[in-house]
């Protein structure tokens, strides 16, 4: 039985990567250790095939081969989740992008405007369309 | 006349109606700026022979991209102190959106915000109206700013609003994203009864309401 609490909180967790995925150096570390532990496994499980077997057993799955696809389709799921939230960051600068050329190209002269602090809102997080 | 107003039409695909639509609203307001979303058609060479300016995005961002560019646009602009944003498809009337700036003239609020609720000029659909209201009661819920209606593309602002919206949903959830953020920033805002014309074609072009499930997914998922 321990197989479905597992499967559902490594789901539970895929669901909440994808709202907010972490950042930051210390979190890139983390996942490149995940990745080589990964590989090392990957390796380890191809030389003794029967771990597969053993874990299966401790977790009380049928065979092998049935955790080995359980994992596959959660490794899938992280993989769609973090390629999606890629994908999203990707869009975001190809609008800032799209839109530099845009206002650059627009045949209208523009002037700069003195601009205030706006309520709620810090000054750095500012675009920096005006000030040409 | 209304030299300190910019209208921010955003713009994808709509050759057929964009000239009329600039060439009437030129009638109220002086200064209009098409974003042309990455159309394929002459969208944009109509809007400009309709006398708008037209700023043209190389690729198709979607209408809240279009919106935010306009925004950064027409705030660049010498002069310019009330923005309006406005639709392509000519369902929106002129009229509406200068007693929108008129409130905003009032200096009381930062936003006014169309809604097709507050009279009974607007013909909704039954399924539309449910599908709207739900989409009200879920924005009231989770954003603290009270409105009547949601996804209304009228919207006048001022440069204190102007300044403070980021957009960041490139596609429809922008709307629900400018309600959002009219809560964080703690702007004033209000509503103002306006006419949305249905006419067929908008209706052709309009959104299914399937896509609201769209919205509610790049909301979650952002």
């Amino acid at each position: 039985m321990w197989i479905k609490v597992l499967l559902l909180i490594a789901l539970a967790i895929v669901f909440v990567l994808g709202l907010r995925a972490p950042r930051g150096a210390r979190h890139l570390a983390l996942r490149r250790m995940g990745m080589g532990a990964f590989v090392l496994f990957a390796g380890a499980s191809v030389i003794f095939p029967e771990i597969w077997n053993a874990m299966a057993n401790a977790l009380g799955v049928g065979r092998g081969t049935d955790l080995l696809l359980y994992t596959l389709i959660v490794a899938c799921l992280v993989y769609v989740a973090s390629s999606y939230l890629r994908f999203r960051e990707l869009e975001a600068k190809v609008t800032l992008l799209a839109r530099r050329i845009a206002l650059d190209e627009a045949s209208a002269p523009v002037f700069p405007v003195p601009e205030e602090v706006p309520p709620g809102r810090d000054d750095n997080q500012q675009r920096p369309i005006s000030g040409r | 006349m209304n030299d300190d107003v910019w209208l921010i039409v955003p713009l994808f695909n709509e050759g057929a109606v964009i000239r009329d639509v600039v060439e009437d609203a030129l009638q109220v307001f002086s200064n209009i700026v098409c974003v042309d979303d990455g159309s394929v058609d002459d969208s944009g060479a109509q809007a400009f022979a309709g006398g708008a300016l037209v700023v043209r995005h190389p690729i198709n961002l979607g209408q809240g991209a279009a919106i935010q560019t306009g925004l950064d646009y027409a705030r660049a602009q010498q002069g310019s102190r009330y923005f309006v944003t406005f639709d392509s498809d000519g369902q929106h009337q002129a009229a509406d959106a200068l007693a929108m700036v008129n409130r905003l003239r009032s200096g009381d609020v930062d936003i006014v915000l169309g809604s097709r609720f507050l009279d009974d000029r607007t013909d909704v659909g039954p399924i539309k109206k449910v599908v709207l209201k739900v989409a009200v009661a879920f924005s009231n819920a989770t954003t603290g700013v009270h409105l009547s209606d949601a996804h209304n593309g009228l919207r006048a602002l001022n440069r204190v609003a102007a300044r403070s919206l980021q957009i960041k949903q490139d596609r429809m959830a922008h709307a629900s994203e400018i309600v959002e953020q009219i809560g964080k920033c703690g702007l004033r805002y209000a509503e103002y009864p306006v006419h949305i014309h249905y006419s067929d074609y908008s209706r052709n072009k309009g959104q299914s309401l399937l896509n609201s499930v769209n919205i509610m997914a790049e909301l979650l998922y952002k």
